[in-house]
């Protein structure tokens, strides 16, 4: 059974179409990259799968379950924005996720947290913009979930940190775990993609493994990318 | 090792070359015990699943193989490198040869070409 699997859904408000009849299997342990322009429904859609937006019409089931409580046990989500308390020390909010999620690993957060120089004892509201997006990836990273849906983890980080991070999410990756990525930088994560999905317009305009297109088209995704979405 | 990937061509593709290209120069000498699928990706910065990929086609070349649960390891078969390292070599001199005849060389001049920079280079 695909870990989560979509049919039919759109998301309407009013007239506009955030998203339009989506139809989705995502599989398990594969690392898949939700590519699309600004406004294309990534975040809708995986706000939808967290139960934070209800769909105007189809279902999202996640490991056979429609979102809520059961699911957030298995899915490890990055949402766009920051929601932690600026108040709060890193070593606070580590010790938060411990008591949220029975499934997280509080001896790898520290890890990363020691790997990318991050103090555990600052206070969040001392933190970097950039910093503050680390923190929030360690969290969602050292959980050990079945689905891992990030939504833009790499924007807002330097160059050294993105490699970083696109390790951290090859080395804990498991054959057992899928994780979604929504971003539009293609060309720093592609190497790590096995699928992608390209929204448009809320719309599913192709779904592809990123071998197929280098074989059978003969340019990487980026170069698809920029053909599919040329202005 | 420095990883280098073309973008116009499969990345497990250019994975297996790369491999490969360690088996034959000794940097995963005959019979050595290769990294984890996980270690090898952690290190080219790639997808698992796609350097899996990159050593399932070298098993089936049979340049690698699997021992169930211990790991994979580059054959004891001597031969079977030096095979794929001549291999690789008259890929590189077909390569240069083409250009050299695009360039209008004829065979004897590009063997004295050859031959007098192979001299140079002691």
């Amino acid at each position: 059974m695909a870990i989560l699997q979509c049919s039919g859904l759109s998301k309407l408000y009013g007239s506009k179409k955030a998203l339009f009849n989506v139809n989705l299997n995502l599989e398990h342990g594969r690392i898949i990259g939700l590519l699309g322009p600004n406004g294309s429904g990534k975040s809708t859609f995986l706000k939808i799968c967290n139960g934070l937006l209800t769909p105007s019409e189809g279902t999202v089931l996640i490991n056979g379950m429609m979102p809520g409580i059961r699911t957030k046990e298995i899915v490890s989500y990055l949402p766009e924005q920051t929601y932690l308390n600026d108040w709060m020390k890193v070593s606070d909010i580590l010790g938060f996720f411990k008591d949220f999620y029975a499934d997280f690993n509080i001896g790898k957060a520290g890890d990363m947290l020691h790997s990318l120089n991050i103090n555990p004892n600052d206070r969040l509201k001392t933190l970097s913009k950039g910093t503050k997006e680390k923190v929030q990836l360690i969290l969602v990273m050292a959980r050990e979930a079945k689905l891992y849906l990030l939504d833009e983890p790499i924007g807002g980080v330097d160059p050294a940190a993105r490699d970083y991070i696109l390790n951290t999410i090859i080395k804990n990756y498991n054959q057992e775990a899928t994780v979604v990525i929504s971003t539009h930088l293609i060309a720093d994560i592609e190497r790590v993609l096995d699928d992608v999905v390209f929204l448009r317009n809320g719309e599913v305009v192709l779904t592809s493994t990123v071998d197929d297109i280098r074989e059978n088209k003969g340019v990487s995704v980026d170069a698809l990318f920029r053909e599919v979405f040329k202005c | 090792m420095n990883w280098n990937f073309q973008s116009d061509r499969p990345i497990y593709v250019q994975l297996k070359e790369q491999i490969k290209l360690m088996i034959i120069s000794g940097t995963y000498p005959a019979g050595a015990k290769l990294p984890t699928v996980r270690d090898l990706a952690s290190e080219a910065s790639v997808n698992p699943n796609t350097l899996q990929k990159a050593l399932i086609e070298l098993e089936r070349e049979g340049l690698v193989y699997t021992q169930r649960t211990i790991g994979r390891f580059v054959t004891e078969d001597e031969n079977m490198i030096t095979d794929a390292k001549k291999e690789l070599a008259y890929e590189q001199i077909e390569h240069i040869l083409k250009k050299l005849l695009e360039m209008g060389y004829t065979r004897e001049e590009i063997l004295a070409l050859v031959e007098s920079k192979v001299r140079e280079m002691k």
